[in-house]
C-alpha cells in the first residue's frame, strides 16, 4: 500500500511539470464553500478529466462581495482571474467596466466552443444580457423567492395546512388564523429587499427603477414608493407590530428559525432547499410566492437572484479558448440538471429542466419545480427581466435600513420608500458619473 | 540644566533616524498622500478612468445627512468605549492591588480577554445575545424584557460597546495595576496615620498619581475606539439598524470596500484623519495640563 502510494507520488511528481507546460491554465475565482463549494469542485474536477489541453483551478474568495473585491483588487494589480463569479447586484458594476472585461459572447464566438444563447431560459438570461441580445456574463448560479410552509406548525395552530395561499390577501388571514392558534412566528423572510421589493415590483408588473429598472440607462432613478410597494410594506408593517412577521435580520437569519420548526411561514429562495430538506424535522411544502389579487389578476414572473461569471480582459486567446469550453461545459443539460436537483438553483437552459423532470425528480420531490414555473410562465416585461442599478450593493443597504425603520415603526412604509429612494438616487448618480 | 547628546557631524544620526523616517514615509505619509490625492476624483471600481471632481466627494459628503449623524454616533460610541473600559479596569486594578494572596492568578485571568481578536469578541457577545439561540436574550426574556438589537438601535448600540469595551479592560487594567504599584507606600502609610480612609486616600493620592496613566490610557483608548472596533461591528451589527452603529471608520469599509466608491471612501479617511490630528491636539493641549508627572 505505502510503496503503491509513494511510487504514484514520485510518478505525479515527475509527470506534472510536463503535464503542466502542455495544459493551459484557466484560473476560475467563486465564492462558494461548504456543500455549494464541493459541487463546484466535483464540476472543475469532471471538466479537467473530460479532456487534457486545458486546466481549470477554482478557488475561493470569501462571500459574494468579497469575491468581487477580490477581482478588482486583482484587475488593478494585473493579476486577474479568468473567469470571476458576481452576484446579481454586482451586474452593472461589471457592465461598466468596459475594458476590465470580456463578454461572453464575444469569448464563445472566438473559441469556437458550442454556445446557443437561445438555449437558456429568458428570464435568467435577460438579467446578464444587452439590450441588443448579447450575452456578457454566463448565468451560473440562479434562484427566486418562494414561499416555505412548515404544515406541523400549521396544524398545531388548528389551520389547514392545504389552505390557499397564493395571494397576500389569503395570507394576510392565515397569519391572523395562526397568530390566534398561539403560533409565535407566522412568518419570517430572509433577503427583504430582494423579496419584498424587486421581486414584488417585478411580480406585479411595477418598475422597481425607471429606464426600464436600468437596463437602458445609467440616468436611472429608483422608483420603489410607489403605491404597490407602498401598499404592501403597510402590510407588512402592520403584521411586524401585530407579532405576526418576525424580523431576523438583513440576511438569511431567519432560516434558522424555519429550519428549526419555529416558524409557520417563510419567504425565501428556491435555493434555500438543500438546508431545508437537510435540516428541518417536520413535515414542510413549497408554495409559489403569494401576490396582491387587488394589484395583478394573474401574476407576472419573478426575477432571480445568485450569481453569473464573468470572463477578465487581458489573457492569451489560447487562455480564452479553455474559458470557452469550461463554460460550455457547464452550461451542457447534464450538468445543469445535476446542480439544479441537487442545491434547488434553477436550470439556466430549458433543456436541463425537461431532462430533470424526465428523471422524475420534481415527483419524487413535490415543490422543486415552482420556482421554475413562477420565473418561466410567463415572457419577462420590462419591469420583470431583472435589475441592472449600480452601487446596488449599498442600495440595498440602504433599503434594508429604511425597510427596519418600517418594521420597528418609526416610519411609514412612504416615508421610508421616499427616504430610501432620495438616498439611492443620490448614489445612481455618483455611480453615473464614475462611469460617464 | 537639559543633558544632551551631541554627534558630531551628520551622518550618524541621519543614519539613526532612518529607519524611522523610511517607515513612516512608505507606512504614513505616502497612502495618506494618496488618499489626499484620491479624494480629489471620482474613479471606477476597477481604476480604468476617473473623474477630477475637486472638493466634490466632500461635498457630497458633508451634505449626506446620514454621514453628519455618525459623527455623533462615533462620538457616543468612542466615549461610550473609553469610560466602559477605563473605570471597570481602575476598580479592578485597585482591588487586585489590595489583594495579598493570589493577585497572580486574579491578574491573569483578567489579563486573557486581550488575547481575543475583535471579531472573535464580537462573535462571543452576539452568540450571547442572539435574539433567537442567545442565552441573555433568552434571561432577559424570561425576566419579560423582549431583547432585540436586530431592531433597536440603543440595544445596539450597547451591545457593541460591551464587546468591544471587554477586551479592552485587560489592557487598561494592566497600566492601571502597575501604574498603582509604583505609588509610594509611604506618602499612603503617612496619609493613613493622619487618619484618611481608603476611598479618601485613593481621591486625594492615588488618582492623581495616576493621571499619567490614565492620560496616556485615554489617547489610546480613543484611538481604539476610532480604528479598531471595526471587527467587533462588522460581525454584531454590521453598522446597523438603521445607521445607529456606524461609526465614521465602518462607513470608510462599507463605501470603499462594499460600494466600491474610491472617491467618497478616500475623502472620509482625509476628514477622519483631520478629527483625529485635532483630537489629539484637544487632548494634548488642555487634558495634559491637569496632568501631574
Amino acid at each position: 500500500m505505502n510503496k503503491n502510494l509513494l511510487g504514484a507520488l514520485a510518478v505525479t511528481t515527475a509527470l506534472s511539470p510536463v503535464a503542466a507546460m502542455a495544459q493551459t491554465e484557466v484560473q476560475f475565482w467563486h465564492a462558494f464553500t461548504g456543500r455549494l463549494g464541493e459541487l463546484v469542485k466535483a464540476q472543475v474536477e469532471e471538466f479537467n478529466a473530460s479532456q487534457d489541453e486545458f486546466v481549470v483551478v477554482e478557488s475561493h474568495k470569501g462571500n459574494y462581495s468579497e469575491t468581487l473585491n477580490a477581482g478588482i483588487a486583482a484587475f488593478r494589480a494585473g493579476e486577474q482571474p479568468h473567469i470571476l463569479m458576481v452576484f446579481e447586484v454586482g451586474t452593472a458594476t461589471m457592465m461598466s467596466a468596459e475594458g476590465a472585461i470580456k463578454p461572453v459572447y464575444e469569448v464563445m464566438a472566438e473559441s469556437g466552443a458550442s454556445f446557443d444563447p437561445d438555449a437558456y431560459i429568458g428570464a435568467v438570461k435577460g438579467y446578464y444580457t444587452t439590450t441588443d441580445g448579447d450575452m456578457l456574463s454566463l448565468p451560473f448560479n440562479s434562484s427566486t423567492p418562494v414561499l416555505w410552509v412548515n404544515r406541523d406548525a400549521f396544524e398545531a395552530a388548528g389551520v389547514d395546512p392545504d389552505t390557499d395561499l397564493s395571494t397576500w390577501e389569503n395570507v394576510g388571514e392565515v397569519l391572523d388564523q395562526l397568530k390566534a392558534g398561539g403560533e409565535d412566528c407566522p412568518l419570517v423572510t430572509a433577503w427583504q429587499s430582494w423579496i419584498h421589493l424587486e421581486n414584488l415590483s417585478a411580480y406585479h408588473d411595477v418598475p422597481f427603477a425607471s429606464k426600464d429598472n436600468g437596463f437602458a440607462g445609467l440616468d436611472t432613478e429608483l422608483m420603489l414608493n410607489g403605491p404597490t410597494q407602498v401598499a404592501h410594506l403597510t402590510a407588512m408593517g402592520d403584521w411586524a407590530k401585530g407579532g405576526k412577521f418576525i424580523y431576523t435580520g438583513r440576511r438569511n437569519e431567519g432560516g434558522a428559525n424555519f429550519r428549526a420548526g419555529e416558524c409557520a411561514l417563510f419567504t425565501e429562495s428556491s435555493a434555500g432547499y438543500a438546508g431545508i430538506k437537510a435540516e428541518a424535522e417536520f413535515d414542510f411544502d413549497v408554495r409559489a410566492l403569494p401576490y396582491w389579487a387587488g394589484v395583478i389578476s394573474e401574476p407576472q414572473n419573478t426575477i432571480i437572484g445568485g450569481a453569473s461569471l464573468w470572463v477578465m480582459e487581458g489573457h492569451d486567446p489560447e487562455a480564452y479558448k479553455g474559458v470557452g469550453e469550461f463554460l460550455s461545459f457547464l452550461s451542457s443539460s447534464g450538468v445543469q440538471a445535476d446542480w439544479h436537483q441537487n442545491t434547488g438553483y434553477l436550470p439556466i437552459t430549458a433543456e436541463a429542466g425537461v431532462e430533470t423532470r424526465n428523471a422524475g425528480f420534481y415527483e419524487e420531490n413535490p415543490g422543486t419545480d415552482i420556482a421554475v414555473i413562477q420565473m418561466t410562465a410567463k415572457e419577462p416585461t420590462a419591469n420583470s427581466k431583472g435589475l441592472r442599478l449600480g452601487s446596488f450593493d449599498q442600495i440595498r443597504g440602504i433599503i434594508d435600513e429604511e425597510l427596519e425603520a418600517v418594521w420597528s415603526g418609526e416610519k411609514t412604509a412612504q416615508e421610508a420608500m421616499d427616504s430610501a429612494k432620495e438616498r439611492g438616487d443620490a448614489l445612481l448618480r455618483r455611480f453615473e458619473s464614475a462611469n460617464q | 540644566m537639559e543633558k544632551r547628546v551631541t554627534f558630531r557631524g551628520w551622518l550618524l544620526p541621519l543614519v539613526l533616524i532612518a529607519p524611522q523616517v523610511i517607515i513612516s514615509a512608505v507606512f504614513f505619509f505616502y497612502p495618506a498622500g494618496q488618499a489626499v490625492w484620491q479624494s480629489l476624483f471620482i474613479p471606477d471600481p476597477f481604476g480604468l478612468s476617473s473623474q477630477f471632481v475637486g472638493l466634490g466627494n466632500f461635498e457630497f459628503l458633508l451634505s449626506d445627512k446620514f454621514y453628519r449623524a455618525s459623527f455623533v454616533t462615533t462620538a457616543v460610541f468612542s466615549t461610550l468605549v473609553t469610560l466602559c473600559s477605563m473605570i471597570p479596569a481602575l476598580f479592578l486594578a485597585v482591588i487586585a492591588d489590595r489583594l495579598i494572596k493570589g493577585s497572580g492568578v486574579y491578574r491573569t485571568l483578567l489579563i486573557w480577554p486581550y488575547a481575543v481578536a475583535p471579531a472573535v469578541a464580537g462573535v462571543l457577545w452576539l452568540f450571547m445575545f442572539n435574539t433567537r439561540v442567545g442565552v441573555v436574550s433568552w434571561y432577559l426574556g424570561q425576566l419579560g424584557y423582549d431583547w432585540n438589537h436586530v431592531l433597536n438601535g440603543t440595544e445596539a448600540m450597547g451591545l457593541v460597546v460591551v464587546a468591544s469595551a471587554w477586551g479592552r479592560i485587560s489592557y487598561n487594567f494592566l497600566f492601571f495595576f502597575a501604574a498603582l504599584q509604583s505609588v509610594p507606600r509611604s506618602v499612603i502609610e503617612a496619609a493613613a496615620i493622619d487618619g484618611a480612609r481608603f476611598w479618601r486616600r485613593f481621591f486625594t493620592i492615588v488618582l492623581p498619581l495616576l493621571s499619567p496613566t490614565a492620560f496616556f490610557l485615554l489617547v489610546v483608548n480613543v484611538v481604539y475606539a476610532f480604528f479598531e472596533t471595526f471587527g467587533v461591528i462588522h460581525t454584531i451589527t454590521g453598522g446597523g439598524p438603521q445607521q445607529a452603529t456606524t461609526i465614521l471608520v465602518y462607513k470608510v469599509f462599507s463605501d470603499g470596500f462594499v460600494g466600491q466608491d474610491l472617491g467618497s471612501s478616500s475623502a472620509q479617511s482625509v476628514i477622519l484623519l483631520i478629527v483625529v490630528g485635532l483630537l489629539t491636539v484637544i487632548q494634548f493641549k488642555y487634558v495634559e495640563k491637569r496632568v501631574h508627572y
